[in-house]
């Protein structure tokens, strides 16, 4: 079956609810898979050059598999490419925390740091009250493990490092820790998710495991890091950052300068 | 008129073995069969389904491998539908003895846990991981303190 015959199944408002997560979702993988192929070809060493690269490549499939979802439940003539990239910078849906560029090697791992742990918390949170989805989601899981086990590695490595890896990296949570939370917002419709069994529990829920993974990972590392729950609205912005602008203008060039190419 | 006579539908078991020619062109060595991707298989009145589990969510090779089994099916004679999907998740479990013999020929350790990885080249389990993450999705960069070589191996997922 189809996403587009299995959505058919859902009523109105359920749907409605699922496609702002699900734009949500994929727009989160889209953005920091992007940001992570600014790394291809100038890591700091030929490991971690591989290493974001296939990272980078594992989050635009996640996109791509999440936006294709998308097209098949909304079903208005736009393919995944359409969606992915046929939206001005104000419509993306990304987390704030999405917002923050790439910055140096620090500011890369903090934010993957944060991003992996709470997509985890995210991802644990998928129920069974939608085939496609669920089904998708059981095989990212199996490779999002890889992607904390690195970033795992390089939080340890350069909070015990001391000295200036130190201070940047921690200098880099702390900027990041008020927007890390909006991966966790609350999605609009969210009780009719819940409701559909799409969520087995609420991003309030996830949010509190989330947050307790992290204090656990940076308890023996550095003092905690203050995350506090993200407002409602927090995927809505009138205005991105220069960042995001950036970056927009990079992903969307090919697209735009010639409208339907394919390779 | 005699009534027409419809061609003898091909079998399943013809159909399997000649996705036994069609492989990974990451690593040639395997093929979709012995790495666990050919889900199920669907003779039709008028067409053949093939449902494939892709390895990752992302292998830049799926359409490759779409293309390559509808053309080693054309023999057949009748068309060729290929279908990714999830239904069931990809893991490296569903790579065959077949398949893990020919990965640790063509210079791959295949799928282990990390107490368990032998160089592809000598068998020593003196090995050590560099990078969780290789040159494609699928594999990860390791070295071998008695060869003194790096290898790649299949990562376990």
């Amino acid at each position: 079956m189809t996403a587009t015959t299995i959505a058919s199944a859902l009523d109105a408002p359920t749907r409605t609810a699922l496609a702002g997560f699900l734009l949500a979702m994929a727009d989160d993988e889209f953005v920091i898979g992007f940001s992570d192929s600014e790394w291809t070809g100038i890591a700091p060493i030929l490991e971690e050059d591989v290493a974001m690269s296939s990272i980078a490549q594992d989050e635009l499939g996640h996109a791509r598999a999440l936006y294709e979802l998308l097209a098949g439940l909304l079903d208005d003539g736009r393919d995944a490419d359409a969606l992915a990239y046929d939206r001005e910078p104000e419509a993306y849906r990304h987390a704030r925390l999405l917002d923050h560029g790439r910055g140096d090697w620090a500011m890369t791992i903090a934010r993957r740091f944060l991003y992996d742990t709470a997509d985890a918390a995210r991802l644990a949170s998928i129920g069974a009250g939608w085939p496609p989805l669920a089904e998708l989601v059981a095989k990212i899981r199996r490779e999002e493990r890889y992607h904390a086990m690195h970033a795992l590695a390089w939080v340890d490595r350069l909070a015990r490092a001391g000295g200036e890896a130190r201070a940047r990296f921690v200098a880099a949570l702390d900027e990041l820790a008020r927007d890390a939370p909006s991966v966790l917002a609350t999605p609009g419709g969210e009780a009719a998710l819940l409701e559909a069994g799409i969520l087995g529990r609420s991003m309030a829920a996830a949010f509190d495991a989330w947050r307790s993974d992290v204090a656990g990972v940076l308890r023996p590392l550095m003092t905690p890091l203050a995350l506090e729950p993200a407002a409602d609205a927090a995927r809505h912005r009138a205005a991105p950052s220069d960042d995001f602008r950036w970056l927009w203008g990079e992903f969307t060039s090919v697209r735009r300068s010639e409208p339907g190419a394919t390779w | 008129m005699s009534p027409a006579v419809a061609p003898p539908r091909p079998d399943e078991e013809a159909i399997r073995d000649a996705l036994r020619g069609v492989a990974d062109p990451e690593i040639p060595a395997v093929s979709i069969v012995d790495l666990g991707m050919v889900e199920r298989i669907e003779v039709g009145p008028d067409r053949i389904e093939v449902e494939l589990l892709p390895t990752f969510v992302g292998c830049p090779a799926q359409e490759l491998i779409r293309s390559t089994v509808i053309d080693a099916l054309a023999p057949f004679g009748c068309p060729t539908v290929v279908g990714y999907s999830f239904r069931v998740p990809w893991t490296s479990d569903r790579i065959t003895a077949t398949g893990r013999a020919n990965l640790t020929a063509a210079g791959f350790a295949p799928p282990a846990e990390p107490g368990d990885v032998r160089c592809p080249r000598c068998g020593s389990g003196v090995v050590v991981r560099d990078s969780y993450f290789g040159p494609t999705q699928c594999r990860s960069l390791w070295y071998c303190r008695d060869c003194r070589q790096p290898f790649e191996a299949f990562k376990p997922i």
